[in-house]
């Protein structure tokens, strides 16, 4: 079962990151049917895990400032910043529809 | 003084008597990286801090008052591991410029023992692949490529074909760390495991490579993989060396809330004489499809020598191996998906020219940052996690996961105290075939012997064993309970000591100064 570009479209938009051409398409349906062969195993009242270390308690500290001012080194390593911000372009622009994009998968 | 009696210590033992100093060590092991730069093994090579470091060192011995085994020994790590102050890439464009501002816990912990970090070493992009081939810095030359024991194998081709064309991998993701240990340019090296990536390139380059069990170890500015199976790694010529840096490492870390709270006490390895008390499994499934015939039977040598000392050695089954690899794809995948969703070109790393809005901003970074195997376990890790595949896949990888990890339980809950099995399928295959087949099916193949340790938590070694027809290492694999590296180790040290597995021999390494590299040749620094 092929993935459909609607489909397609909406995993670029979540991920932010595009499938650049037919082969990254074809990555993702190879990566999918070999994830199909779990569903020959039989987890019938199998509990999901989700960390080898579920029996143990994660270690909690107290909530105290024991580190921090440290903005000047922070800043160091972002290109775009003014006085103590970190510089975004504007926010809440959905990214453009496919038909408007820059995609391989407009083709599609 | 911090000097342990009992253990066999080599380069520390001549930096405390004097015969070296840490500089002449530290000075040594630059030089040694220069004339070795056709390996690639280092992106980054910190020579001034190496050798300020080297002079604190230097002054600590003067005074008589070293901090430790480690103080003075030099050390490389793994480009994906923070270092402050040292540029941090992944081998990724997204990250080339990155100067850290901290220390990983595990550098910072080295240092505090006085070790000298001479570099960063190289890695598959993101520690994505087996074979250390897929970062922007270029692929990792296996070191055993240039030795006299391949070349004598390799059967020259036509005269006009450059003798250089049939170098092999390193194995990866940290071929990097384990071509700079098997090279002498360093003592030992910490590398990442989260599928294999510290076992297979050790296999690969003659090296131990340990995995800790997961938890043991801070994971604190490791940059993560998949949170829930990555561990730091241990690449030593030795496995006395591997527990000493162990013993630096292991324990509780606040800044890393998955580290266990029990206390760690270092230990020392016994010289095990008497190997009969203990039960060694050899499971079933590990004779995977493509398993080399040469390795089956190294394993099998391997099995009779445990069994002519008189340990019990006995077949087991661990009957969801197989599934390990499609569990493993799904699970990382998703994690990356999700791990990988910080790169956004905001606070730190590349950032792309595009401004006309934030989500564009973030589509052009990751457009230009990741490499096509990133960017595809990003996409599947996000078909996986979608909402009508969310059960079907994740939750159901979640739960084989149980499976595999029950199925060791079941096992050493049956008397078994460790499992021995190959580490890899063959010896390392030349870089031209490597690239034959993509990244996704070469982890694939690769992985499907170390993978199974990283879903269960369990801690696993690489010792290696023999070399292959080619002339190439093969490594053998032990596989111990939750938290007992040291039964894991012992059995190790004592299956090592038996095998004496030959030393490289590097044209290289032979030029240079003979005085110093005794001690670099020696197998141990411990």
């Amino acid at each position: 079962q092929k993935v459909t570009v609607e489909v397609l479209d909406h995993l670029e938009r979540l991920a932010l990151v595009d499938f650049r051409d037919s082969e990254g398409v074809e990555r993702l349906q190879k990566a999918i049917q070999f994830a199909d062969q779990l569903h020959e195993v039989n987890t019938d009242g199998v509990e999901p895990m989700d960390s080898v270390l579920e029996d143990r308690c994660l270690y909690l500290r107290e909530d105290d400032v024991t580190e921090g001012n440290c903005t000047k080194e922070l800043l160091k390593n972002a290109r775009e910043k003014v006085e103590e911000y970190f510089v975004a372009p504007p926010g809440n622009i959905p990214l453009p529809k496919l038909e408007e994009r820059e995609t391989f998968l407009q083709g599609s | 003084a911090a000097w342990k009696g009992g253990l066999r210590f080599q380069v520390s033992a001549a930096l405390k008597e004097g015969r070296v100093t840490p500089t002449e060590l530290c000075q040594r092991c630059l030089s040694l990286i220069k004339s070795t730069k056709f390996l690639n093994a280092y992106i980054t090579v910190a020579e001034e801090t190496a050798l300020k470091q080297a002079e604190e060192s230097e002054k600590r011995y003067r005074r008589g008052q070293p901090l430790g085994v480690l103080d003075g020994i030099p050390i490389a790590v793994k480009d994906n591991f923070n270092t402050a102050g040292i540029e941090t890439t992944c081998a990724s464009n997204m990250l080339k410029g990155y100067v850290s501002p901290y220390n990983a816990t595990v550098v910072q912990k080295l240092l505090d023992q006085g070790a000298v970090l001479l570099g960063k070493t190289n890695l598959d992009e993101f520690a994505m692949g087996s074979g250390s081939t897929d970062g922007v810095f270029g692929p990792v030359r296996n070191p055993w490529s240039y030795s006299r024991q391949y070349k004598e194998k390799s059967v020259p081709k036509s005269h006009s074909e450059d003798k250089d064309a049939n170098w092999v991998i390193t194995g990866g993701s940290s071929g990097g760390s384990a071509a700079a240990v098997s090279s002498f340019t360093c003592f030992a090296a910490l590398g990442s495991d989260t599928g294999g990536s510290t076992r297979n390139p050790a296999a690969h380059c003659g090296v131990v490579g340990l995995k800790p069990t997961y938890g043991l170890i801070s994971r604190h500015g490791l940059i993560p993989l998949v949170n829930s199976m990555d561990v730091p790694g241990i690449l030593t010529r030795c496995v006395d060396d591997a527990a000493v840096v162990l013993g630096s490492l292991a324990g509780h870390d606040p800044k890393d809330s998955t580290t266990i709270q029990d206390n760690f006490n270092p230990f020392e390895l016994p010289n095990l004489t008497d190997i009969s008390k203990f039960s060694i499994g050899i499971p079933k499934e590990y004779h995977a499809p493509g398993l080399s015939s040469e390795i089956l039977a190294l394993w099998s040598k391997a099995a009779d020598l445990f069994k002519n000392a008189g340990a019990k050695v006995n077949e087991v089954s661990l009957p969801h191996t197989r599934y390990s690899i499609v569990c493993y794809h799904v699970l990382c995948t998703a994690e990356v998906a999700s791990n990988m969703a910080r790169f956004d070109g905001l606070e730190y790393g590349h950032r792309s020219d595009m401004n006309k809005s934030t989500e564009s901003m973030y589509a052009a970074t990751r457009r230009e940052g990741f490499n096509d195997v990133v960017r595809g376990r990003i996409l599947s890790g996000n078909y996986f996690l979608l909402k009508q595949n969310y059960e079907n896949y994740f939750i159901k990888a979640q739960k084989v996961r149980r499976l595999i990890a029950n199925d060791f339980v079941k096992v050493f809950r049956s008397g078994v105290d460790i499992l021995l099995t190959p580490t890899t399928l063959s010896d390392a295959v030349p870089y031209m075939e490597f690239i034959k087949e993509d990244n996704r099916t070469r982890s694939t193949q690769d992985d499907i012997l170390t993978q199974a340790a990283n879903m269960a938590g369990l801690p696993a070694i690489n010792v290696p064993t023999a070399l292959s027809e080619r002339g190439l290492p093969v490594g053998l694999q032990f596989i111990g309970r939750s938290f007992q590296e040291k039964q894991l180790l012992t059995v190790a040290k004592w299956f090592e000591k038996q095998i004496k597995f030959p030393m490289i021999q590097l044209e290289e390494v032979k030029r240079h100064d003979h005085g110093v590299f005794q001690h670099q040749k020696s197998a141990s620094f411990s």
